[in-house]
């Protein structure tokens, strides 16, 4: 055991886990590229925020590149053909959804000739202004390739209005498994220095610190040869151990400081970005090339070719498992993304979204599904919990319904990293409790924003009856008023006749 | 809202993250500890003769059948798996390891029914209960029968010609005769508290064999597990080393122990017994690596956990110098595991962000000007 784990365990902030990481061989296997599929299926929703709307008809003709779908409101991101081809259909297709919910994406039939639309390649992109790259990174649908998918170009835009001085490049690749961003980082290794390079320009931040968890030698390496002659660019090589890399961890081990609760990075002066979203903006900055495909890893003891594959967007996994020589027996559970926080899915005839960092075929020992024995208190759960939180505790309110207790233990600080699960020697399903009990507060909000709606709506009509009511009442004592007035003139105005004749008469 | 039962999410598979496991369980946890204490059990064999291993399997049976027998009662549908769990089998382990090694079959027998129905079952099996069910029982018999619960043997290893053969041992852990003068004798504490009583001042009690170096060899009077110091300790070790439990706990116990123990005597040597007699004697050793450290009535955080076990002995020297029992740390854990709760609810971990209390950290505004 070496020093720092050492004193790390005596003083108690030995947070997270160390699961075997799994990475090799796939991660040292030469980079292949997936053939183009005779279709693609390019979901509409593959980034955080509002889904993209469709440009294009059934029965254009597309190249690679063009735009299919456009961004929508403040946060969203544009969607481009993934290879060239004939839009064949706009409907609703299986997402990458645990429970195989469908989502609206556009199918392409492809021609295999993969030809590009006119690319806009800059002659000397660091001359480019920060809005400049941030448009540019805008219209090429960049998003977070970490697996968060927030649009890259909203975060830059941010970066800049909020004063930041560090920007943070996660190539920590922390989930087992998963290696495309350490493939990345060897294999194009000046691209992503470029990418850093025009991040710092947009986010103005004076300095940018790449953190790569030291199981990776091969990626700091080459990251530390790249950055040599870039002082404001730093290689830091971080403990490895999950989840490392998650944003609050990171940025601790980074610079030191703490994000406050309900507070954002830029907060703290600090943005995150990943190591694939670097190259992916030098792409679209640098060639002028939407984000139309991405690495991803296929691992798992079920897999047959274990390794990183270039893939068009919208791939179905299916054509990728085939290429890749089927299965090696009949896998236990099929993941997108890491096995610590990816997305379990029903079946494979699910497409590549800009999100997917892999795929896994994992076996059933590895799977490890076991029914849950009772919690015996060993407070596994609370040491590997990076956020300092009390899995049992809430788990044991949640069991009990008592929803506002677990979120005074802190549920909504969780976020949902499943080292708590991972090392309960119960198998307890934590994290299930927690997402559960999320969604069951998110519904009730939902229905207390519904009921606070229909309230005001039945208190306006309410009070729309009483004006009413009120007005009627007026109005009827207005013409009582009228109509009275009018008697009392009508009878004074006899009175008057009446005294004149009198006085007539009299006079007569 | 719906109750869902999450313990078993339907078709046993849960769906959300994560997909893969660490690869503990609670049966591996339950053997591993069973293995920590296989040294000083086996020595305790071996010091103690054929009696102590009857008193010990048949401690553990017990606790089995009374285990399985909770479980059909309460209609469980979980019956296999909970004995495999190995739960039922720690409890009656330990509890033999500090019971008087020549007990009778019925302090096996009565012992496990306090430890498993009324230290377990009565308050929801497993992870449910507040109080270390072996020292439920431990201290209920020493309650119920103190004279049966004090008749410590002189040590006659199985080598020694003089020790009870198989047969023999089946006899004495059967029979529930009187044991013999010559055989019996008193463990250190007790021995020391009643010299003291008769006015003997503590240097010449604790001559011959309760000098301090037998304590660590083991070879004296005692229970059947408690003897010997030194095996404890590698027990103990063997679980720190493969992380089961942390090394706060018994640390903080033996501190706890200790500290008090070595200003009292440095106070006043004849009255007061010096801090290396109480931490290798009685079940303060056992109790530091296998009582204290018991997961489901100890506190969840480390503080918590430091202040515990702290607690835990100095209770104990107290018990053990000015209470009635010379034997005082399962009253002192008891007591403690009462607290737990009650420590749980004021030591909770900081969380990321936040502050002790719970409100969410100032933003950095100053430091960044
Ligand atoms: S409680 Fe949440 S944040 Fe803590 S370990 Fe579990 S999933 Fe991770
Ligand atoms: S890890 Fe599992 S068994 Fe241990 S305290 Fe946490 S929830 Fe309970």
């Amino acid at each position: 055991m070496d020093i720092g784990k050492f004193l790390r365990k005596l003083s108690g902030k030995d947070w997270g886990v160390h699961p075997d990481d799994h990475k090799r061989p796939a991660a040292d296997a030469r980079v292949r590229a997936l053939p183009i599929p005779p279709r693609v299926h390019l979901m509409l929703s593959q980034h955080v925020g509002a889904p993209s709307r469709p440009v294009v008809l059934i029965g254009q003709k597309v190249l690679k590149g063009e735009l299919i779908a456009a961004a929508q409101g403040n946060i969203s991101a544009p969607l481009h053909a993934s290879t060239s081809g004939v839009v064949s259909a706009i409907g609703e297709i299986a997402a990458p959804h645990p429970s195989g919910l469908s989502g609206m994406a556009i199918t392409i039939d492809t021609d295999g000739e993969d030809k590009w639309i006119d690319c806009d390649p800059v002659a000397d992109p660091f001359a480019l202004s920060a809005e400049e790259i941030a448009r540019r990174v805008a219209d090429a649908g960049v998003v977070g390739l970490g697996g968060a998918t927030f649009p890259s170009s909203v975060k830059l835009n941010l970066g800049r209005r909020s004063s930041i001085d560090t920007l943070i490049i996660n190539g920590s690749e922390c989930e087992p498994y998963l290696s495309c961003d350490e493939r990345l980082m060897r294999d194009r290794t000046d691209d992503i220095v470029a990418g850093i390079r025009l991040m710092l320009i947009s986010t103005g931040a004076k300095q940018a610190r790449v953190g790569i968890e030291d199981n990776k030698p091969a990626a700091i390496a080459a990251m530390r040869a790249a950055t040599s002659g870039h002082a404001e660019i730093e290689v830091v090589s971080v403990p490895a151990r999950y989840p490392m890399g998650s944003d609050r961890q990171l940025i601790i081990e980074l610079t030191g400081r703490e994000v406050p609760a309900d507070a954002r990075a830029a907060d703290v002066g600090v943005i995150v970005h990943n190591v694939g979203t670097a190259y992916a903006i030098q792409q679209a900055v640098c060639l002028g090339r939407p984000l139309v495909s991405r690495l991803m890893t296929l691992n798992g003891a079920a897999a047959a070719a274990p390794g990183n594959y270039e893939v068009v967007l919208g791939t179905l996994i299916s054509e990728l498992v085939a290429f890749t020589g089927g299965t090696r027996g009949e896998p236990a559970k099929l993941v997108m993304g890491g096995p610590m926080m990816g997305m379990r899915l029903p079946h494979m005839q699910i497409p590549v979204v800009k999100g997917t960092s892999g795929v896994l075929l994992l076996d059933g020992y590895e799977a490890a599904d076991s029914e849950p024995d009772p919690c015996i208190r060993c407070g596994s759960c609370v040491k590997a919990c990076p956020m300092g939180l009390l899995p049992l505790e809430m788990a044991a309110r949640i069991r009990n319904d008592a929803l506002t207790d677990a979120v005074d233990l802190g549920l909504k600080d969780c976020i949902a990293c499943g080292c708590c699960a991972w090392v309960c020697p119960s198998r307890i399903p934590l994290v299930q409790y927690f997402v559960h009990a999320k969604g069951e507060l998110s519904s009730q909000d939902r229905a207390k924003l519904r009921n606070d709606a229909t309230r005001k709506l039945a208190q306006q009509r309410q009070e729309r009856l009483e004006r009413e009511a009120r007005e009627k009442l007026e109005a009827a004592a207005r013409r009582k008023a009228e109509r009275a007035a009018q008697a009392a003139a009508a009878a004074e105005a006899k009175a008057q006749t009446k005294t004149a004749s009198v006085t007539e008469g009299e006079s007569a | 809202m719906t109750q869902v039962d999450l313990q078993m999410p339907s078709g046993g598979q849960a769906v959300a993250s994560p997909h893969a496991h660490g690869g503990n369980s609670v049966r591996r946890t339950m053997l591993q500890v069973q293995v920590a204490l296989v040294p000083a059990t086996l020595f305790g064999f071996w010091l103690y003769g054929w009696p102590a291993f009857f008193l010990w399997a048949g401690t553990i049976l017990s606790c089995i059948a009374w285990e399985a027998l909770s479980l059909r009662l309460a209609g469980s549908a979980r019956v296999r798996p909970t004995l495999l769990d190995g739960s039922a089998v720690l409890t009656g382990w330990l509890l033999a390891m500090t019971l008087p090694p020549w007990a009778p079959w019925w302090v096996a027998l009565v012992g496990g029914f306090i430890a498993i129905v009324i230290g377990k079952q009565v308050f929801g099996g497993i992870g449910q209960n507040v109080f270390n069910p072996a020292m439920v029982a431990r201290v209920a018999l020493l309650v119920s029968f103190p004279v049966s619960l004090t008749q410590w043997v002189t040590p006659m290893p199985l080598s020694a010609v003089a020790g009870p053969d198989f047969v023999d041992g089946l006899r004495i852990f059967l029979s529930d005769l009187p044991m013999p003068d010559a055989i019996s004798s008193a463990s250190l504490l007790g021995h020391v508290k009643t010299e003291l009583s008769r006015g003997v001042d503590m240097a010449a009690a604790l001559g011959g064999a309760h000098a301090p170096a037998s304590s660590w060899l083991g070879v004296r009077p005692g229970s059947l597990g408690e003897s010997s110091a030194g095996l404890i300790l590698v027990g103990g070790l063997f679980m720190i080393g493969t992380g089961l439990i942390g090394w706060h706990l018994p640390l903080a116990m033996l501190a706890g122990l200790a500290i008090p123990a070595a200003i009292a005597s440095s106070v006043d040597p004849t009255r007061y017994l010096g801090a290396a007699q109480h931490l290798l004697s009685g079940a303060a050793m056992l109790g530091a690596f296998f009582i204290v450290t018991d997961y489901v009535t100890s506190p969840n955080t480390r503080s918590g956990q430091l202040l515990f076990a702290f607690c835990v002995g100095l209770l104990t020297w107290v018990i053990r110098t000015y209470g009635g029992y010379p034997e005082g740390m399962a009253f002192a854990v008891l007591l403690m595991n009462a607290m737990t709760p009650v420590i749980d609810r004021f030591f909770k971990p900081r969380i990321l962000g936040r502050d002790r209390r719970g409100k969410a950290l100032d933003l950095p505004d100053s430091e960044r000007g």
